[in-house]
């Protein structure tokens, strides 16, 4: 099979991708659109109107979710990376040998696990009758059990272990392609520590970081276990009001209309980091 | 700070507590869910009571029911294997397709198909299984209202499920296959031909075996996403609940150690497949 592949097994080969791209993402999402724009004026009769979007902006609760589930996804992306950075710079290039491929498997364990079940042993440790609280007591730093879980913290903590494995991988992998030379030669012009780091390091390290902070972030924006679970009862999360619309509601309508702001929100945000550091798509995710 | 620059030794104590720190984040969650499948006690905290089998094995005699003999879980465990099962097989296939076409073929609009392929990677699940739900169980109502022929196909249940995963694992087995094929030796390919094997033949002989450990790779990893999912899944399950759903439901009423013993299973299993496709790659 060379280039010069005969139209026929070129549509052979098209027509599965093609399935699967307008049947499964571009029909339903666009649907979903279609959907966000309708008022239902009676059980079987609809109109074409912007109410949705509307309640979306009057109902301050809607718009402050909103605003709140970004900001803390943002953090939460930034968080990941300070945390992960010198976790994958050790693995790439201060770890010899076997200890290398050990550390990286390491990394890769707790995925080993769903991230319910990830949730579930945070909730062991840091709720009222959990293991920190009785370690406390014993120590006697503490009176009483101590509550830990529901509040932003913990779902922070949470969002946090559930992203560093798509934060670590990718740094690895673009920080092990690193040449050492261009390190020692910032040291050897004269730089310090924070100049090389800023001027040879984290622009090679670059797309790895992109690609990092893009996976971490979408997962921490769409998540609803660890927020809904480790949160209290003001840290709600966007994606538990579309689900809340779909679920409990029925009302599709406004589902749609959060979930496409939802998906405005994600992609607008994706297109502006990759923008701001000019990587392209392709580049940091193919 | 590579090695070889030199390093103060507060320094590099500083960045090893840091690591143990950091591992000791990594494995504590998953440890203490692990251990606590074992406390003889229906409430996994402290104190330790002792070890006991009871949260797999006892069978509801004396109040405690353990995971083989919970038929929910266990039916929910087997909901999601078929899950899993279709997820794999469509989304591998769909996969080897894709990458042949990405790697091997060029055409007119390649680098927007290529754009297209990457976009569920950028898509939040939730919305991946919104989008779905309203659209095949809207066209099911609109249907049923309009011309009274019911499609129980797309309402919500396990075909819903299985399409919703496979529009994401789809692209991440492409991607995984699609860099083996990368690294291929066309030269391979076409020795094959010059000896007299037909285009089909040599595929089926080169590159299919030099492409397999990157398809039992991909096959295992969409085998977890799927069996892990819950974001997608839980817009578009119907009544046989998947075990994450279930998992799911049955923490909101309260936390016993039998989830414990689920969660440790699941991690022994996933530890096996892992395993087994680090075995393929080596």
């Amino acid at each position: 099979m060379n280039s010069s592949v005969s139209r026929f097994s070129l549509w052979l080969l098209l027509a599965p991708f093609l399935l699967w791209i307008v049947l499964l993402v571009l029909v339903p999402h666009l649907q979903m659109l279609r959907v966000s724009f309708q008022v239902r004026e009676s059980w079987d009769t609809l109109a074409w109107g912007l109410e949705q979007y509307q309640n979306f902006f009057s109902e301050s609760y809607y718009w402050r979710t909103f605003v709140r589930t970004g900001v803390m996804s943002l953090f939460t992306t930034f968080l990941t990376l300070l945390i992960a950075f010198p976790i994958a710079w050790y693995i790439a290039r201060l770890a010899r040998g076997n200890s290398k491929g050990i550390l990286f498997l390491a990394c890769l364990i707790p995925f080993w696990a769903s991230e319910l079940v990830r949730t579930y042993g945070w909730m062991i440790l840091l709720r009222e009758s959990g293991l920190f609280s009785s370690w406390l007591q014993a120590l006697g730093w503490v009176d009483g059990p101590v509550e830990m879980l529901y509040n932003d913290v913990a779902v922070i903590i949470g969002l946090v272990y559930n992203g560093l494995l798509f934060m670590v991988v990718p740094l690895v992998t673009t920080l092990d392609g690193m040449d050492e030379s261009l390190v020692e030669a910032g040291y050897d012009l004269g730089g310090g520590h924070g100049t090389v780091l800023r001027e040879v390091v984290i622009p090679w390290a670059m797309p790895g970081i992109v690609s990092g902070c893009i996976v971490v972030f979408m997962l921490t924006l769409g998540s609803y276990l660890t927020p809904i679970l480790m949160g209290g009862k003001d840290s709600a999360w966007f994606t538990q009001q579309i689900f809340t619309q779909f679920i409990t509601r029925f009302n599709w309508e406004q589902g749609a209309a959060l979930g496409v702001l939802l998906l405005v929100l994600s992609s607008l945000l994706v297109w502006l980091g990759l923008k701001l550091t000019g990587q392209s798509l392709r580049k940091v995710m193919g | 700070m590579i090695r070889s620059v030199p390093r103060s030794r507060l320094f590099d104590a500083l960045y090893l507590s840091y690591l143990l720190a950091f591992f000791l984040y990594l494995a504590l969650p998953l440890l203490v869910t692990a251990v606590f499948a074992f406390n003889d006690s229906p409430f996994p905290s402290l104190p330790w009571q002792g070890f006991t089998l009871d949260w797999y094995l006892a069978d509801g005699t004396d109040g405690r029911t353990g995971l083989f003999h919970d038929d929910g879980l266990l039916s929910a465990l087997w909901v999601s294997t078929k899950i899993a099962f279709w997820v794999t097989l469509v989304s591998v296939g769909l996969g080897c397709v894709n990458a042949v076409l990405f790697e091997r073929v060029e055409f007119r609009g390649k680098e927007l198909l290529y754009l297209l392929m990457l976009l569920p990677l950028v898509i939040p699940g939730v919305i991946l299984g919104v989008s779905i739900l309203v659209f095949y169980s809207g066209m099911a109502n609109d249907v049923s209202r309009l011309w009274g022929i019911e499609l129980d196909l797309f309402r919500p249940g396990l075909t819903l499920v299985v399409m919703g995963q496979v529009t994401f694992i789809t692209t991440l087995a492409t991607l995984v296959i699609a860099a083996r094929l990368r690294k291929f030796d066309r030269q391979l390919e076409e020795a094959a031909l010059n000896l007299g094997a037909t285009p089909l033949v040599a595929w089926f002989t080169v590159t299919l075996p030099w492409l397999l450990p990157s398809i039992l790779g991909a096959a295992a990893m969409a085998f977890l996403m799927s069996f892990e999912n819950f974001n997608t899944t839980v817009m578009l399950t119907g009544s046989d609940t998947p075990l994450t759903v279930a998992l799911f439901n049955r923490l909101r009423e309260g936390s016993t150690p039998v989830l414990n013993a689920v969660a440790l299973f699941l991690m022994l299993v996933s530890a096996l497949l892992a395993l087994f496709t680090l075995r393929q790659k080596s």
